[in-house]
């Protein structure tokens, strides 16, 4: 039984090493939870078509295949050309964006960042957060900031949906003298064609999306896992009790 | 004339004769395995050794899978490895285990030493065994470095920057050095190439020859145990020491169970969090390689930064490079530094018990601290944790010398 | 039976079960390794069918394509060509294409094809892999009917890409999976729902 505790010991050393890290948020503070289910396949369908009618314009998915996107998310080849594929022909094409990167460069400053991994470089939370951060500034070029990302030259693509909103700052004195301001949330100043929990809704659906396709075989790997881990335990009973038996005229 | 036909044409004692006359197979196989005797008291610290060969052998098999699609270029380095990761299929888990087996290398490794620590495994006759294992980390340290430039991602450019810019800190050589390593002005496709030349060729062999000394010089001494006696001291009529068991089926059947545990371990991490909260693969190294923009927060992987906290902590270029280098090597200079009478922490006073356990906090608090930005009340942790690491080996030959320790029985302490 | 015996029995039964679990493991974890070998999703989207016009192609003309990598031969055989088909059987060693993994079922017939007019085989010598070079006119002094001839080690084939007995290649050249999308249209490497 000794045995067992210093070994828990050792197990418990190895846990500290492990403590886990809150995803590195990108700026801006506080992250809004996007709460957004990987299991709900429907929500990642709809994620898929908002993606495809909103990001696909400007954003690739270079790594991305649209046949991966149909296993996981239960469509047909028919669902697939009809309603995703726009401007790709076979279904194992990958996602590719409809401006050209040089043209991109020229309007943008920059080419808009593929998606493919997005949410594993920067989190769920972030892209939730950054798609409903953009707040009119009349200081960017393109009309809007953004709360997360601030200085971003993304315009804001969704505004017919969620509509312009106005960010309301605070500025505080600290004792040193320096200024520092702090946000105290926003106010829709004209509003678009969703109501903003239905905007949340359209919002949490497309980062279900992006998630999805940041690591298609997460759902598998969960799946194939616990049955390894089931083959282990039995492993390890059976192990032991050869342990134990061999060990037995050991005095 | 007729003998010899008989030796040359008849084989006497089936295969296994044909072969040991020409090959020392049964004579390796008993020296090593089924007659190589160790203490039966080992407890559970004592199968961190074949954990790590169980790693190596795991880090070995994944890689050469990986080896066969990924492009150790710039242009294609990113973009191989998400190949991998989502059009060969199974390469996922492929490339899961290995970069999982990265950070338990480490784990194992570093108990596995800490082992050594408590039993005083370090201590004569065993320095040879000790210093070999240190160079096995120094080379294993090198490999997993060269291992992370690979996938070509932020973390991966910019950490290489860094740690290969510690060079420049040697004086006069330190420039030239550096261009030396990397083969160009910058990190680039030339120095991704000959890391990965490194990483899968020339770090591996030189591993695993290390790891066979290191078992070669074990065997020859016999294994340490838990109270740090010499059970070959008290043979039995038939030579075979009274306190050891054969490795073979005892401590065989033993490290099965460890092994079969450690896999439950290593799975959970593989099938549950690969990314291990970002500690065992860094977000930022989800974004390609991009020379403009450095990632907001940068640290090593875990298993680096309790020597990088002692980096930072210093506010010179050339003596943090210097106390970088001699935090990584001090432990090489335990058998000599240690005075103690006694090996193991059974019988050792309070002196070395206070001090070892300080010294599993300071490890610790140099490794979080190393994950932090350098700022604020860290960099004041940093470096009294950094003097604490130092003192716990420059003290040693006055605390060891000193502390009282207890009497060590004759025969090891064996409860059923 | 003393109870040793007993023992060293339960510790034989053990030492099996734990081997036979530990094989079951080492076998499973085979599966993943074995798999990563075969074609990935990127060699089979290179892979895809290829498509292949024919309205262009005059009888007795002959183009090259690369379907999977591999080089694929289109004929559009004309009247003396085809004309050839029945006279060389008796100097063929597979006339009918009875050795079936050489074509589908659906181009195991006179001509090895879906169309007569129309020969789809791969330009891979069934020797050891030679691309057969095309010898179309027929020479009356040598015997020669026109068809493929391979410059590795001299195996001839006809206008369906049969093989001549005497040479070394053994069977006929291999139709690959095709059919026509439209009458002017071919597609190489899927034959779903094809005759």
């Amino acid at each position: 039984m000794i045995k067992v505790r210093q070994f828990g010991s050792a197990l418990v050393l190895c846990a500290c090493f492990m403590a886990p890290q809150a995803m590195a948020a990108g700026g801006g503070g506080h992250l809004e939870p996007a709460d957004i289910d990987p299991d709900n396949v429907a929500s990642l369908q709809r994620g898929a078509r908002n993606y495809m009618n909103y990001c696909s314009g400007c954003h690739s998915a270079e790594y991305v295949r649209f046949n991966t996107i149909g296993k996981q998310l239960e469509l047909s080849e028919e669902q697939l050309i009809d309603n995703l594929m726009f401007n790709a022909e076979k279904t194992f094409e990958t996602i590719r964006s409809s401006m050209p990167t040089k043209d991109a460069e020229r309007w943008f400053g920059q080419a808009p960042p593929d998606l493919s991994l997005m949410a594993r470089a920067r989190g769920a939370d972030y892209i939730y957060n950054f798609l409903k951060g953009f707040y009119v500034s009349e200081k960017s070029p393109t009309g809007v900031d953004n709360l997360v990302l601030a200085g971003t030259s993304m315009p804001h693509v969704l505004w017919e949906l969620q509509g312009y909103q106005e960010a309301r700052f605070e500025d505080h004195r600290n004792e040193d003298g320096s200024v520092t301001s702090e946000f105290k949330g926003f106010e829709l100043l004209s509003a678009g064609s969703m109501d903003p929990n239905v905007y949340d809704e359209f919002v949490r659906d497309t980062t279900n999306f992006l998630a999805f396709i940041a690591e298609p075989i997460r759902q598998d790997r969960r799946t194939i896992g616990v049955w390894v881990l089931i083959y282990l335990v039995v492993f390890l009973i059976i192990a032991r009790m050869l342990k134990k038996q061999i060990w037995k005229d050991v005095e | 004339m007729a003998r010899i036909e008989a030796e040359v044409g008849k084989p006497q004692g089936g295969l296994m004769k044909w072969i040991d006359d020409r090959f020392p197979f049964t004579k390796t196989l008993e020296h090593h395995v089924t007659k190589y005797y160790a203490s039966k008291n080992f407890n559970w610290w004592y199968v961190f050794g074949v954990l790590a060969f169980v790693v190596l052998a795991i880090q070995l098999l994944t890689g050469i899978f990986l080896t066969m699609n990924y492009k150790p270029s710039a242009d294609e380095a990113f973009a191989s490895v998400e190949y991998i990761m989502r059009d060969v299929e199974w390469g996922w888990l492929i490339r899961y285990m290995h970069s999982t087996g990265a950070s338990f290398f480490f784990i194992v490794v570093y108990l596995h030493m800490f082992r050594a620590m408590l039993y005083g495994s370090y201590k004569k006759p065993r320095e040879l065994i000790w210093i070999i294992g240190m160079l096995i980390l120094l080379v294993l340290m090198a490999e997993a470095f060269a291992g992370y430039l690979l996938p070509w991602g932020q973390m991966s450019y910019w950490g290489a920057q860094v740690i290969i810019s510690l060079f420049g800190a040697i004086p006069v050589i330190g420039d030239g050095l550096v261009e030396f390593i990397r083969g160009d002005y910058s990190i680039s496709d030339i120095t991704l190439n000959r890391f990965f030349a490194l990483h899968v060729i020339v770090l591996p062999l030189a591993l695993i020859g290390l790891v066979f000394v290191h078992i070669v010089a074990l065997h020859e001494v016999g294994s340490n145990n838990p109270d740090g006696i010499d059970i070959k001291k008290h043979k039995g009529p038939d030579g075979v020491p009274l306190d050891g068991i054969a490795f073979h089926p005892y401590h065989t059947s033993k490290d099965l169970v460890a092994i079969v545990v450690f896999l439950m371990v290593f799975s959970a991490v593989v099938f549950f969090a690969p990314e291990m909260g970002g500690y065992f693969l860094e977000h930022a190294n989800f974004e390609p390689a991009n020379v403009s923009a450095t990632p907001e927060h940068i640290a090593p992987v875990w298993y680096f930064t309790p020597y990088y906290s002692i980096l930072r902590a210093v506010p010179d270029k050339f003596w943090g490079f210097v106390l970088f280098a001699a935090s990584v090597l001090m432990p090489m200079f335990l058998p000599w530094l240690d005075r103690s009478r006694v090996r193991s922490i059974r019988y050792r006073g309070w002196m070395y018990k206070t001090a070892l356990s300080i010294f599993v906090v300071t490890f610790l608090a140099l490794l979080w601290l190393g994950l932090q930005p350098a700022e604020g009340i860290y960099v004041l942790l940093a470096r009294i944790f950094s003097v604490l690491y130092f003192a716990f080996f420059l003290l040693m030959p006055y605390y060891t010398a000193r502390d009282k320790t207890k009497p060590v029985p004759d025969r090891v302490v064996y409860h059923d | 039976m003393t109870e040793d015996d007993l023992d060293s029995n339960r510790r034989h039964f053990l030492a099996v079960a734990t081997a036979v679990t530990g094989a079951v493991g080492v076998g499973a974890a085979l599966v993943p390794f074995l798999s990563s070998l075969k074609p990935s999703a990127r060699a089979q989207a290179l892979g895809a069918p290829v498509q292949v016009s024919l309205a262009a192609m005059q009888p007795g003309e002959m183009v090259r394509v690369i379907w999977r990598g591999r080089l694929v031969f289109v004929l559009r055989r004309n009247e003396t060509m085809l004309a050839t088909l029945g006279a060389v059987a008796g100097e063929l060693r597979d006339p009918n294409s009875e050795v079936v993994e050489q074509q589908p079922d659906y181009a195991a017939n006179e001509t090895r094809s879906v169309k007569p007019e129309y020969l789809v085989v791969e330009g891979s010598c069934t020797h050891l892999g030679c691309a057969p070079l095309e010898d179309f006119e027929p020479r009356a002094v040598e015997g020669w009917p026109g068809g493929f001839f391979c410059p590795c080690h001299g195996s001839k084939f006809d206008f369906a890409g049969r093989v001549f007995k005497g040479v070394p290649a053994p069977t006929n050249l291999r139709v690959p999976p095709h059919r026509f999308v439209r009458d002017d249209m071919i597609l190489i490497g899927q034959d779903t729902g094809a005759a």
